[in-house]
């Protein structure tokens, strides 16, 4: 069986949401039954096969050719099965996916992998602000799997995070890991203003010196044990984390929100 | 069955059922490791008493470990699940938390999760911190040499314990020199531990006393000093007996590792004042598992 492809027909001045078209959801549907599924388009429905020629069978391996940066909510609660994604992508790309995989060739809009429970979501390019954060007004953003930018990421990365690693080999905006519960997030690269604003729990691991706030209490330098552990964890990746030569186990850990619980950690290599 | 002099009793080694885990200490370096392993398997020579059973299963090289440190992986058996639990968690707390650089990891994945630092992390008066890897849960617990690491359970899975055979000797010295010999060989072998000083029991008992308040007493048909007193089962020129215990996490690894030990003893020879291998049993009424040392050797 061939993956099931939908090819973008033109690019449409409304955005999309893309919701409907998930492994899970298409379970026991025929092609004509999914090529009828309607997904909202701004403020209309529109049929899928207006949107996208349609090929292929296999609904556990489903390809989008030609996304672009107004397919929303591509991949929500995924669960099982993987999406492939040829371009970039909107907003809430797999939010509360619940496993699977999803990945992505280009970039990726605001609140990707937002509440996401668990699984694998990879972005080629850059994210927007709000990865892997909590919706405006909810207390826990993703509480589970691993997330992999290989570009840059806007601000509040990590905002509310409860559980999971978020890996960054690009650069973070402000406020990276804000009103963080818990939870791991990497950055190799520079990280904005207010790293970790609010944090309770959870662990900032750096490559970079960032500018830390007041906030932050600095508790010296140390090796580790957990940390060959963590990057064990990320051979399997396609990534430059899965690189040994980036690894380390000796960190200058710094504690805070001291404005908030505290127990968070930022840890810089050293 | 005869084998290079030395008669094997058409007998059978009685053993039971228990709940057992593995577990592996790393350290800074085997020296360490050891400490910590050594430590934690002390005082568990015999449920009777010390409440578990325990012992160095074999030593890691760093390849072999989770967080590539040097380390030892432990067995430990009981008799229920409940007292495994009480022993493992007692022993990690007070063996390895308090034991320079280590770390301690689950070495059985499978089966019913137990805890190991679960609740140690206590210890860490609301500064540990837990991380989840892999789907396996960590606590990392600050300590006065920088962080204890943990994992948060081990798998608890159904093992045998007290598979065991008898070496009798001209004298005590070939009795222990043989086993020593059948230590070394079967400590080669994985899954299986021999809990008793040195892997060697020399106080093997019967079921019994004629004291009401004692359940078990010295095997006085296999002591022998008693030979003109009790209904004995050694030959005239016999002086010296001693055991070997297995527990094993299969009924095939304590019959590989009975095969092994009996065969290194038996490569001694009458030659070397090695007399007998027998067992012990209880008339087969106790133990579902039965290792018949003609059948194992043959």
């Amino acid at each position: 069986m061939s993956a099931l492809t939908f090819t973008m027909k033109h690019r449409f001045d409304q955005r999309v949401d893309m919701s409907p078209l998930v492994c899970n959801k298409l379970e026991g549907l025929t092609p004509v039954e999914i090529a009828a599924i309607e997904l909202q388009n701004g403020k209309r429905k529109i049929r899928v096969d207006e949107l996208f020629r349609i090929k292929g069978s296999d609904i556990q391996n489903i390809v989008i050719e030609g996304s672009f940066s107004k397919l929303d909510f591509i991949g929500k609660q995924l669960d099982g099965g993987s999406i492939t994604i040829h371009g970039d992508v909107g907003a809430y790309l797999g939010q509360e996916m619940k496993t699977g995989t999803i990945k992505v060739d280009g970039n990726a809009g605001i609140y990707a992998a937002c509440e996401m429970k668990n699984g694998y979501l990879e972005i080629k390019g850059n994210a927007g602000d709000f990865l892997a954060a909590a919706l405006p007004g909810n207390k826990q953003g993703m509480k589970g799997g691993t997330v992999l930018v290989k570009g840059d990421v806007g601000e509040r990365a990590g905002d509310h995070m409860r559980r999971g690693t978020l890996l960054i080999e690009g650069n973070a905006g402000d406020y990276c890991g804000s009103r963080m519960v818990a939870g791991t997030i990497a950055v190799m690269g520079q990280t904005g203003r207010y790293l970790g604003y609010a944090m309770r729990r959870g662990t900032l691991l750096l490559w970079n010196q960032p500018q830390l706030s007041a906030t932050f209490n600095d508790c010296g330098s140390h090796t580790l044990a957990f940390l060959p552990i963590l990057f064990a964890s990320f051979m399997k990746l396609n990534s430059k984390f899965s690189n040994r030569s980036v690894a380390f186990n000796r960190v200058q850990r710094y504690a805070g929100d001291m404005s908030e619980l505290g127990r968070g950690e930022v840890l810089v290599k050293i | 069955m005869i084998i290079n002099g030395v008669t094997i009793d058409e007998t059978f080694a009685e053993a039971f059922g228990m709940k057992a885990t593995r577990a592996i200490i790393t350290a800074q370096n085997e020296k360490w490791a050891m400490i910590s392993a050594q430590a934690m398997t002390g005082f568990a020579t015999s449920v009777i008493a010390c409440g578990c059973e325990a012992g160095i299963e074999k030593i890691l090289d760093s390849s072999e470990t989770p967080d590539g440190r040097p380390g030892v992986a432990i067995l430990i058996f009981a008799m229920g699940g409940k007292g495994l639990a009480k022993q493992l968690e007692t022993r990690a707390g007070q063996c390895v938390l308090t034991s320079p650089t280590s770390a301690l990891f689950a070495g059985i994945d499978e089966g019913v999760q137990i805890p190991l630092g679960k609740n140690l992390r206590y210890f860490g008066d609301g500064f540990q911190v837990s991380k989840k890897i892999q789907g396996k849960r960590y606590w990392r617990i600050p300590v006065m040499d920088g962080e204890f690491l943990t994992e948060a359970t081990t798998g608890r899975v159904e093992a045998v314990g007290g598979g065991n055979f008898l070496v009798l000797a001209k004298s005590q010295p070939q009795a222990l020199a043989a086993c020593e010999a059948a230590i070394e060989e079967m400590r080669k072998l994985p899954n299986v531990i021999m809990p008793f000083p040195g892997g060697v029991v020399r106080s093997g008992s019967k079921v019994g006393s004629k004291y009401p308040a004692l359940g078990a007493s010295t095997n006085d048909a296999f002591c022998p000093t008693l030979k003109g007193m009790t209904k004995t089962e050694l030959p005239a020129d016999c002086e010296s007996v001693m055991e070997i215990v297995i527990d094993g996490l299969t009924k095939e690894d304590i019959d590989k590792a009975m095969r092994v030990g009996i065969q290194a003893v038996c490569d001694l020879g009458i030659e070397n004042g090695i007399q007998r291998i027998s067992a012990g049993n209880y008339g087969g009424k106790l133990g579902p598992f039965h290792f018949h040392l003609q059948e194992i050797m043959a």
